[in-house]
């Protein structure tokens, strides 16, 4: 069924009683060709396209819970593609603009909202790099802009610019940024990959890898065995868990990442503000919540939930910045769970394994990454070449030196 | 969290600065002859368990003393404390 305005006339005429559910509740099969691990965003994305760009057939998602909840439902919603390096830039502009046609590509209002995002400047050499990665930015076809004090002032009058310690000198504005309601990005994927006949299989977790003479035969699960042709692990947050089935050691360290919501509120936040500098970002949900984070809890965890200081400090860089925050309440907060990679950059790569492929080491830019993700790891495992913009995103990168480390903080996780 | 520091007594794990893996206490030889293959192993790859994880802590607003922490990584729970000299010193890396 299609969706459609005459579709939403029609059924409240109708009592809407003709709604069926979004995608079918599979049970699985004996084989497939391919089976994805993992029902978030990125996984969904990829059986989507394996089946809609790729013709690929006899596909299947298996989830442990339930669809929309691991970490597509617990990230800030925010896309973007302000990065510097040459290995990042053009894959993430290859996202934001699958972004752009989102919504009618998969026949679903995934909200996407491009109000823009603002990373703040406070020196003279963070204009600098700012407007240098700017400068990257619209080499690869992406928009940016920067913008004076006055220019943010009229756009968001109540930021504190005179701050003592971080005075805002600027910012490098990407006008095309903004947020997605990140739910619909996973209901939007389930739906239309289930529509191309891919089995959607929930409350089905992985036990095992089923390995022989370094072939990967399939995949156990709590559901019995599922045979495979080709196995896709695309767990990020668990992802040295599933890979340790395989033997394998990842680059990776699982951290835990808090998020919080006020209360709802009237409009007052138009676009999405970063204040890297002060470990704050805010943007304001369609419901009228101020969504905001900051860094990392810091330590190995797989807890989805954090600690009391992390939440100080957010809430102080806050307050410093944008000082009417103190007068909204904290209505939730929550934490997932990060594969904090050793360059703070992804993979998607196959492995040393026969019909076994990896994506992982998202840090905590995965949610926006979500459509190129699974565009790229289609590409992957349809036709076992990496997507001309997944070039770098090589599992051996460590070992050739050809790391990809936006921040060059070096092999330290809780860093990136 | 707060870690009861073998010295210190109980003290809030803000103060402390993470490392990771206390596994990172065993630099590999660098004239052993697959040395190349030990330090990517060493500087890259982990084996990041949800559960018991070892783990090296360093006491920066304290007394600057390296620790290691094991913890469980599913519940934050904290069940045992040890200087890293201690545990060095038991591995013979130490004098």
């Amino acid at each position: 069924m299609a969706y459609s305005g005459f579709r939403i006339l029609r059924e409240a005429l109708r009592g809407h009683r003709g709604w069926g559910p979004a995608w079918r509740d599979a049970a699985p099969k004996d084989h497939y060709d391919y089976v994805i691990i993992g029902g978030g965003g990125h996984g969904l994305a990829t059986a989507y396209y394996l089946a809609s760009v790729y013709k690929q057939s006899r596909i299947a998602v298996v989830e442990k819970g339930w669809i929309g909840g691991g970490n597509v439902g617990r990230n800030t919603t925010i896309i973007r593609s302000n990065y510097l390096l040459e290995g990042n830039e053009p894959f993430y502009e290859f996202s934001l603009k699958l972004w752009e046609g989102l919504e009618q590509d998969l026949n679903y209002n995934a909200m996407v909202s491009q109000r823009g995002i603002l990373n703040l400047v406070h020196t003279d050499a963070q204009r600098d790099a700012f407007i240098r990665r700017g400068n990257a930015m619209i080499l690869n076809g992406a928009d940016a802009e920067f913008m004076s004090t006055e220019q943010i002032v009229a756009k968001y009058p109540f930021l504190n610019v005179n701050n003592a310690r971080f005075p805002i000198k600027g910012g490098l504005a990407q006008h095309r940024g903004g947020t997605v309601r990140h739910d619909a990005v996973a209901w939007g994927y389930a739906r239309a990959a289930d529509r191309l006949g891919v089995d959607i299989i929930q409350n089905c977790q992985v036990t095992g890898l089923r390995i022989e003479n370094g072939t990967c035969l399939g995949v156990d699960t709590t559901r019995g065995f599922i045979g495979a042709t080709k196995v896709a692990s695309c767990v990020a947050g668990s992802s040295s868990r599933i890979m340790q089935m395989a033997g394998m050691r990842l680059p990776i360290e699982s951290h835990v990442l808090q998020a919080f919501v006020s209360e709802g509120l009237k409009p007052i936040l138009p676009g999405v503000i970063t204040f890297g500098a002060g470990h704050f970002y805010c943007s304001q949900s369609d419901k009228g919540g101020l969504v905001f984070g900051g860094d990392i809890d810091g330590y190995n965890s797989y807890a989805q939930r954090g600690n009391l200081p992390v939440i100080e400090d957010v809430c102080e860089g806050g307050m410093a910045i944008f000082p009417n925050l103190g007068r909204a309440r904290l209505l939730r907060s929550w934490g997932g769970i990060m594969d904090m990679s050793m360059d703070g950059s992804p993979i998607i790569d196959r492995t040393h394994i026969d019909g076994l492929y990896f994506n992982g080491g998202w840090c905590y830019g995965g949610f926006k990454a979500t459509p190129a993700s699974g565009y790229a790891y289609a590409h992957l495992l349809a036709t076992d070449t990496p997507h001309h913009t997944a070039t770098a995103y090589r599992l051996d990168r460590f070992r050739t030196g050809h790391m990809i480390d936006e921040k060059g903080m070096g092999n330290q996780p809780n860093l990136h | 969290m707060i870690i009861i520091h073998p010295l210190l007594g109980p003290r809030d794990s803000s103060e402390f600065i993470y490392k990771g893996d206390a596994a990172l206490i065993n630099r590999p030889d660098w004239q052993a002859s697959d040395a190349l293959d030990q330090f990517i192993d060493y500087g890259y790859l982990r084996d990041n368990p949800a559960g018991l994880h070892r783990e090296l802590w360093y006491h920066e607003q304290g007394d600057r003393s390296w620790l290691v922490v094991t913890r469980d990584t599913t519940t934050h729970e904290i069940t045992q404390v040890e200087l890293a000299r201690d545990v060095a010193r038991r591995q013979g890396r130490s004098t």
